[in-house]
């Protein structure tokens, strides 16, 4: 059997910054046309990790590699042509519209002089639809939601054309139909455009909607990665967030809800 | 730039109330001879005078809409970086040595440029904190400094001759402007703009902070090291010829994104049109309005301040955050 270099692999990495270390020898890969869900609890280095895959911190041991070939010394444009990235917060504080904001997804793809062209800008039109979001094309930047803004990223970081997509939290401030909307369009992504996803959540029942693997970091380290069903159990959930929780099949096992067992007593 | 100059030229004719003769002159001038002494001041006085008006204003608004961008801060000026007070410390040195005028500007681009190598120096030492805020702060400090070399060298300065140059210079003045002062301002500030211009999509990404910046393709450093540099050779350019001339470089930027929005595609020659409109108009008014000429950073700091604080109150607070 010939075995191809994964899209992405991450190769014991140690993810953190200079005075303090956030997570150690943290590997895993991913395939084309992949999602991999992140979960951890809070402050245990998810966007740290995200942030030393793209490049945007330097690791502290370790490599990353795209399709068999080492990201360290990409420049930042390379980078932008592989992975498109979804900020937990970003966008600025001028007042630009959502379209134009977008459209800065396509800087990597022009000179350092050139103004967008009209690929650039259908580029950027088609991935506003393919979030549903056309209506806020014109709307300012700074007058729509949270849940509004996050959208506009995922389209963003969608007309960057990558072949890997990190999301940091995208389902984060969303309203529960956005919320579906983010995940069936990842789930649509991978499937129909091959896209590679690298997403990270709070809630585990998403992995059972969007994603192939789940990994869980834990106490800085990789604490588990695999399907999502043989993950997301009542142990794995208990060792992550400290909670007891009861994980339901749906619908003959086509879905799983996790219910804190709190709630049932 | 030139649409900006021919634009700006019209209220400049129909402005000078000071002497009827200059206006019937003007106003014939394209078409007919004149008297020889009406077009001496014209080509000697006025017409220098109103070149570095525009060129001034247009400088110091690019460079303001420029540092804007650069520091996602719609309040910030070309006097962030210490840039004003560092060239206007560098050409205060050059009166106090007696130094002919062309030492003078050189002493001034240098103070500029050393005042953005220190600030951006001490931002680069200090590491792992919020950058532009280092750099900003960075900026108050060592404008701070220079201002009190500035005071240092008033003291020390011949209170006969030198001292009233220096005072009168650092007020911001243009009534000295003459040709030769034009032929180094206008190469300066197109050479800033320049990369400005070509650059304004980069400096639209630039306006995320760095790591979405880098994030979407940018290499953030080289394009800050070009934009700071272009932006601080027009602000010290304009330093040298007309002194420190506040507010233009917060006040047009901020006025011009209001009109056209942040895209520095739109906002830069809007802010270079505005600026190089509004100081023409100051310093029209600054030579006509009385009998003795008033200083013109008197003037635009007396106009901007209302304006600004206009701004802080009725425009969207989000802007401002």
């Amino acid at each position: 059997m010939v075995v191809s270099a994964p899209r992405l692999a991450v190769e014991d990495l140690s993810y953190g910054y200079s005075r303090h270390a956030v997570g150690r020898h943290v590997s895993f890969d991913i395939g084309a046309g992949e999602v991999l869900c992140v979960l951890g609890r809070n402050g245990e280095g998810k966007s740290t990790l995200f942030k030393t895959i793209l490049g945007l911190l330097p690791p502290r041991a370790g490599a990353v590699r795209v399709d068999g070939g080492l990201t360290a010394d990409w420049s930042a444009r390379q980078r932008a042509q592989t992975f498109g990235y979804m900020p937990q917060s970003g966008g600025g504080a001028f007042p630009f519209t959502v379209a134009e904001l977008v459209l800065m997804g396509r800087t990597a793809h022009r000179g350092p002089f050139s103004a967008p062209s009209v690929v650039d800008r259908e580029v950027a039109a088609e991935a506003l639809s393919t979030l549903g979001i056309e209506a806020l094309a014109r709307r300012e930047w700074l007058r729509i939601s949270g849940g509004e803004r996050q959208l506009a990223l995922v389209a963003r970081a969608l007309a960057q054309e990558p072949r890997i997509l990190v999301l940091d939290e995208p389902t984060a401030s969303l309203d529960f139909g956005n919320q579906v909307r983010v995940l069936d369009a990842v789930r649509g992504l991978a499937e129909g455009h091959g896209l590679t996803v690298l997403l990270s959540t709070h809630h585990p029942e998403q992995a059972f909607a969007c994603a192939d693997r789940v990994a869980v970091l834990a106490g800085g380290e990789l604490l588990r990665i695999g399907p999502p069903a043989d993950v997301i159990t009542s142990e794995t959930l208990r060792e992550c967030y400290a909670v007891e929780v009861t994980v339901l099949p749906v619908m003959e096992d086509r879905y799983r809800v996790c219910v804190p067992r709190s709630y049932l007593t | 730039m030139l649409v900006a100059t021919s634009t700006a030229l019209g209220p400049y004719r129909v402005a000078p109330g000071d002497l009827l003769a200059f206006l019937a002159a003007k106003a014939t001038g394209a078409t007919s001879p004149l008297p020889v002494s009406a077009e001496t001041v014209i080509l000697q006085i006025r017409l220098p005078r109103v070149f570095a008006a525009t060129a001034v204003g247009a400088a110091l608004a690019a460079a303001g809409a420029a540092y804007q961008s650069l520091f996602r801060n719609p309040l910030v000026s070309p006097d962030i970086l210490g840039v004003s007070s560092g060239a206007a410390f560098g050409a205060v040195v050059g009166i106090y040595l007696s130094l002919p005028v062309l030492a003078i500007e050189a002493a001034s681009f240098a103070g500029g440029l050393a005042a953005v190598i220190i600030v951006y120096a001490i931002a680069a030492a200090i590491r792992g904190r919020d950058a532009v805020l280092i750099l900003v702060l960075a900026g108050v400090v060592i404008g701070a400094l220079f201002g009190a070399g500035v005071g240092l060298l008033k003291y020390l300065a011949d209170p006969y001759n030198q001292l009233p140059a220096i005072t009168f210079w650092l007020l911001g003045s243009l009534a000295a402007a003459n040709l030769r002062d034009l032929t180094s301002l206008l190469p300066a500030v197109a050479i800033g703009l320049i990369p400005l211009a070509l650059l304004r999509w980069r400096i639209d990404v630039m306006t995320l902070g760095d790591e979405e910046a880098t994030a979407l393709g940018v290499d953030t450093r080289v394009l800050r090291i070009v934009v700071i540099s272009a932006a601080t050779l027009m602000t010290s350019a304009a330093v040298a010829a007309s002194g420190i001339i506040g507010w233009v470089g917060l006040v047009v930027p901020h006025l011009a994104r209001l009109v056209v929005g942040p895209a520095f595609t739109r906002l830069l020659p809007v802010s270079v049109l505005f600026g190089a409109c509004y100081l023409l108009a100051v310093d029209t008014v600054a030579r006509t309005v009385g009998t003795v000429e008033l200083p013109l950073g008197v003037l635009t700091a007396a106009l901007g301040t209302p304006v600004f604080l206009w701004l802080l109150a009725f425009s969207r607070r989000a802007a401002w955050s």
